[in-house]
C-alpha cells in the first residue's frame, strides 16, 4: 500500500495575494453584469417573438432558443472565439467574444422564462384588458407583464445564478477573469488545493446572495398566491 | 467576404470526433450514475429530521449549487491529488467533480418531489399502520417519482453539457477531440460548428423523446 | 375477548398543545365495544385534533392511551408518553381512520387502495387481499369500480372507497373527520348510507360531523366539545333535545334547519 502523505496546506499564500483575485473579480462581474442586462432585454424580445402568431417570427426565434438551450456553453464560448474575428474581419479580444456568447446564452434561457411567465397569466386576463379596448402592446406593457414578473423574479434571479457560474467557462478562452487567474496562480504557485479552494469560495459569497434572495422572492410569491 | 468554409477537413477526422462523443456520452452516463447514488443520500439526510444529519447535507448542497463547476473539475484534478501526493486520471477527476456537482442538483429534484406529495397521503399510509420505509416505498416514492421525471431529465441534460468541461483536464471527450482536429488541421470554424450541430442533434432528440414519454406517462397517470 | 360492552378505548387527562397553544385541555374518555360516538363542536374546538390523537396521528402533549386494557407508550418525564414506532404502527392497524379529504393513494386502483393495508400492513396473500378488497368494495356499493382509479370517481366514491380501505384492516375501532364535509350536498346521502350500513357489525366508531340529524340516528352517544373539553356526554336524546350546558344550547340553535 503506498503511503498517503498527509498534506500540508498553505492557505496563508493564497491569502497573501487575495487582491490579485479580488482584482479579477472585476472582469467576473462586468463579463456577468453584460450577459445578465442583455439576456433580460434580449430576452424579452425573443420571448415575445415566440408568441408571436406569425409563423415567420416565431419559428427563428423558437430555433435560436432551442439552439442555445441544446449546446454547452463552452461550445458557444469557443465557437465564437473563433468566429467573430473571421465574421467581423477584425481582431476583438477574447472578452468580446465570451460577452457576445453569454449574453446570447442568456437570452435564450430569459426568453423561455418570459414567455413562461407571459403564458401563465390568466387568459381571463387578456380578455378582460380586450374588453377595455386596449391594443395588444398596451394590454401586454399594463396588465400582462406586471402581472406575470412577480412570477418570473425567482426564475431570473436562478439564471443569474447560472449566468455566474458560466462566466468562469470564459477562462477557457483566455479571459483573464478570476478563474483564469487561478489557474494561472496555482500553477505558478504549486497550491492548486489552496487555490481552488479560496476561488470556489469567492465564488459561493459572490453569488450565494443571490439565491438566498430567489429563495425569500419564492416564499414571498407563495404566501401571495395562498 | 473571402472566408471559405471546408467541412471535409472535418468529415476526414470523423473518427476522432465521434470517438470523443462516446466518451462524452461515457462520462455523462457515469456522472449521472454518481449523482443519483450521492443525491439520494443527500437527500435522504436532508429529509431525516434529524440536524445533524440535515444540516451537513444542506451545506454541502449549497455549496456546490452556487460554485462553478470548473472549478470542481480543476479542484479534483490538481488540487485533492497534489495535496495528498497523488495523480488522478482525468476521466476520474472529472467523473469526482461532475458527480459531486450534480449531486447537489439531483437531492434538490429527490427532495422536491418528495415533498411535492400531500401530507394526507402520509397520513393515509400511517393511519392503515404503514411503517415509515414501507410508507416510502409503496405510497410516497411512486407518486413523487412522477413529479421528479422532468426536472430530473432536465438535470441530466445540464449534466451532459458540463461534462464538456473536462477538456480542460485533457479529458479526450468531444470538445478535447475538436481541439485535437483543429490543431491538425486549422479549421476551427468548421470543426466547432459541426460540434455544436453535434450536441443539439443528440440532446435536441433526446429533450424531445423525453416530452413525448413524459405526455405518455401523464395520460397514464390521469387514467 | 371480544365481550360486547367491555371498554375498548380509553384515554386519560389528555393534553394537546402547538407550540404555546392548548388545543386539547383534559380529555378523559372510556369507549365501549360497539358503542357509536357522534362527537360534535364548533370549528375549532378541537374535534380533529382528539381524533387524531386516538390514533397518534397527532402525538399527545399529556396523558394516557388505553387500547384494550394495553397502555400505549412508556411513560416519560413530565406526564408526557413516549411512543415506538412499531408500537403505533401495530395500533394504527387496529384503529382506522376514514378522512374528510379521502387521502386515496392516486396511483392505485380502487381495489389495490384497498387491498394495501391487508397486504403490506398483516401480511395477507395477495390472492385473499384481492378476495377481501372486492368484498370490501361490494360492501360500499362500487363492487363494479374496482379497476378504476381514484381520479376517475366521484367524491362519494372516493369516500366509499376510503371507507372500504380502512374496513379491510378489520379494525376495533373506527374514526371518521367528517366524512361528508367536502363533498357536493347530492353526493353526501351516499356515503351516510354506507356508515349507516356498518351500524348492524356491532363495530365501535367515532364520528366528528356537522350532520346532526344523521348522529341523532346513528349514534348511541354524543359528545360535545368546546374549547378543547368534553362539556356534553351522553345519549342523542338528552344532549340533543335537553343539553346541560348553555353553550351547548348555543350551538345547537345554529341549526335551525334541523329536525329530527
Ligand atoms: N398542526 C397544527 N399546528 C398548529 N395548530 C393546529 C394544528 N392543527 C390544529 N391546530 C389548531 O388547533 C385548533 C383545533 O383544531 P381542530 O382541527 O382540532 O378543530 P376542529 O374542531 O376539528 O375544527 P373544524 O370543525 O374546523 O374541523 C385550531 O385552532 C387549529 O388552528
Ligand atoms: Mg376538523
Amino acid at each position: 500500500m503506498p503511503t498517503i502523505a498527509m498534506p500540508e496546506l498553505q492557505f496563508g499564500e493564497v491569502f497573501a495575494n487575495i487582491d490579485l483575485f479580488l482584482e479579477a473579480c472585476g472582469l467576473t462581474l462586468a463579463l456577468w453584469a453584460v450577459a445578465l442586462a442583455a439576456g433580460l432585454s434580449g430576452g424579452l424580445l425573443v420571448g415575445l417573438a415566440r408568441l408571436s402568431p406569425r409563423r415567420w417570427i416565431a419559428w427563428p426565434a423558437r430555433g435560436y432558443v432551442e439552439l442555445f438551450r441544446n449546446t454547452p456553453v463552452l461550445v458557444q464560448l469557443i465557437w465564437f472565439y473563433y468566429a467573430l474575428p473571421v465574421l467581423s474581419g477584425i481582431q476583438l479580444p477574447a472578452f468580446a467574444a465570451a460577452a457576445l456568447a453569454l449574453s446570447l446564452n442568456a437570452s435564450a434561457y430569459c426568453a423561455e422564462i418570459y414567455r413562461g411567465g407571459i403564458q401563465s397569466v390568466a387568459a381571463g386576463q387578456w380578455e378582460a384588458g380586450r374588453a377595455l379596448g386596449m391594443g395588444r402592446l398596451r394590454l401586454l406593457r399594463r396588465i400582462i407583464l406586471p402581472l406575470a414578473v412577480r412570477r418570473m423574479v425567482p426564475a431570473f434571479t436562478n439564471r443569474a445564478v447560472e449566468l455566474a457560474k458560466n462566466t468562469s467557462v470564459a477562462s477557457i478562452i483566455t479571459v483573464h477573469e478570476l478563474m483564469y487567474t487561478a489557474r494561472l496562480f496555482s500553477s505558478q504557485n504549486y497550491i492548486p488545493m489552496e487555490t481552488f479552494t479560496v476561488v470556489a469560495m469567492i465564488y459561493f459569497l459572490l453569488i450565494y446572495p443571490f439565491t438566498l434572495a430567489s429563495y425569500a422572492l419564492e416564499r414571498r410569491f407563495a404566501a401571495g398566491r395562498a | 467576404m473571402g472566408y471559405v468554409w471546408d467541412f471535409f477537413a472535418v468529415a476526414r477526422n470523423a473518427d476522432i470526433l465521434l470517438a470523443g462523443l462516446g466518451q462524452t456520452m461515457l462520462l455523462s452516463v457515469c456522472g449521472i450514475a454518481v449523482g443519483v447514488a450521492i443525491g439520494g443520500v443527500l437527500a435522504a439526510m436532508r429529509l431525516s429530521g434529524r440536524r445533524t444529519l440535515s444540516w451537513p447535507a444542506l451545506a454541502f448542497t449549497e455549496f456546490y449549487r452556487n460554485t462553478p463547476p470548473l472549478v470542481h473539475f480543476f479542484w479534483f484534478f490538481y488540487g485533492l491529488p497534489m495535496a495528498f501526493g497523488l495523480t488522478l486520471p482525468p476521466f476520474a477527476a472529472a467523473l469526482a467533480a461532475l458527480g459531486v456537482q450534480s449531486a447537489a442538483f439531483f437531492a434538490e429534484v429527490f427532495r422536491g418531489g418528495i415533498l411535492s406529495v400531500e401530507t394526507g397521503q402520509w397520513e393515509a399510509g400511517r393511519a392503515l399502520g404503514m411503517g415509515r420505509a414501507r410508507l416510502m416505498r409503496r405510497i410516497i416514492l411512486p407518486q413523487a417519482a412522477r413529479r421528479m421525471a422532468a426536472p430530473f431529465v432536465e438535470r441530466s441534460f445540464e449534466l451532459v453539457k458540463t461534462t464538456t468541461l473536462a477538456a480542460a483536464l485533457a479529458f479526450h471527450e468531444t470538445i478535447y477531440s475538436a481541439m485535437v482536429i483543429v490543431t491538425q488541421t486549422y479549421r476551427p470554424l468548421e470543426v466547432y460548428t459541426v460540434v455544436a450541430g453535434l450536441f443539439f442533434v443528440v440532446l435536441f432528440s433526446a429533450s424531445q423523446l423525453a416530452e413525448w414519454l413524459e405526455a405518455r406517462g401523464r395520460r397514464a397517470g390521469a387514467r | 375477548m371480544t365481550v360486547a360492552g367491555d371498554v375498548v378505548l380509553q384515554v386519560e387527562d389528555l393534553h394537546k398543545s402547538f407550540g404555546s397553544t392548548e388545543v386539547l385541555k383534559g380529555i378523559d374518555l372510556s369507549v365501549r365495544r360497539g358503542e357509536r360516538i357522534a362527537i360534535l363542536g364548533s370549528s375549532g374546538s378541537g374535534k380533529s385534533t382528539l381524533l387524531r390523537c386516538l390514533n397518534v396521528l397527532e402525538m399527545p402533549t399529556r396523558g394516557r392511551l388505553i387500547l384494550d386494557g394495553e397502555a400505549v407508550g412508556k411513560p416519560a418525564a413530565g406526564g408526557a408518553t413516549r411512543y415506538r414506532e412499531a408500537e403505533l404502527n401495530r395500533l394504527r392497524a387496529r384503529v382506522g381512520m376514514v378522512f374528510q379529504q379521502f387521502n386515496l393513494f392516486p396511483h392505485m386502483t380502487a381495489l389495490e387502495n384497498v387491498m394495501e393495508g391487508p397486504l403490506s400492513v398483516l401480511g395477507r396473500s395477495r390472492a385473499e387481499a384481492r378476495r377481501t378488497a372486492q368484498r370490501h368494495l361490494e360492501r360500499v356499493g362500487l363492487g363494479g369500480k374496482a379497476d378504476a382509479h381514484p381520479a376517475r370517481l366521484s367524491g362519494g366514491q372516493q369516500q366509499r372507497v376510503a371507507i372500504a380501505r380502512a374496513l379491510a384492516m378489520d379494525p376495533e375501532v373506527l374514526l371518521f373527520d367528517e366524512p361528508t364535509s367536502s363533498l357536493d350536498p347530492e353526493l353526501v346521502g351516499e356515503v351516510l348510507g354506507v356508515i349507516n350500513d356498518l351500524s348492524e357489525d356491532g363495530r365501535t366508531m367515532l364520528l366528528v360531523t356537522h350532520e346532526l340529524g344523521f348522529a341523532y340516528h346513528f349514534a348511541t352517544r354524543i359528545l360535545f366539545l368546546h374549547e378543547g373539553r368534553i362539556l356534553e356526554d351522553g345519549p342523542p336524546e338528552q344532549v340533543l333535545k335537553s343539553p346541560r350546558e348553555e353553550r351547548t344550547r348555543r350551538f345547537l340553535d345554529r341549526f335551525t334547519a334541523f329536525r329530527f
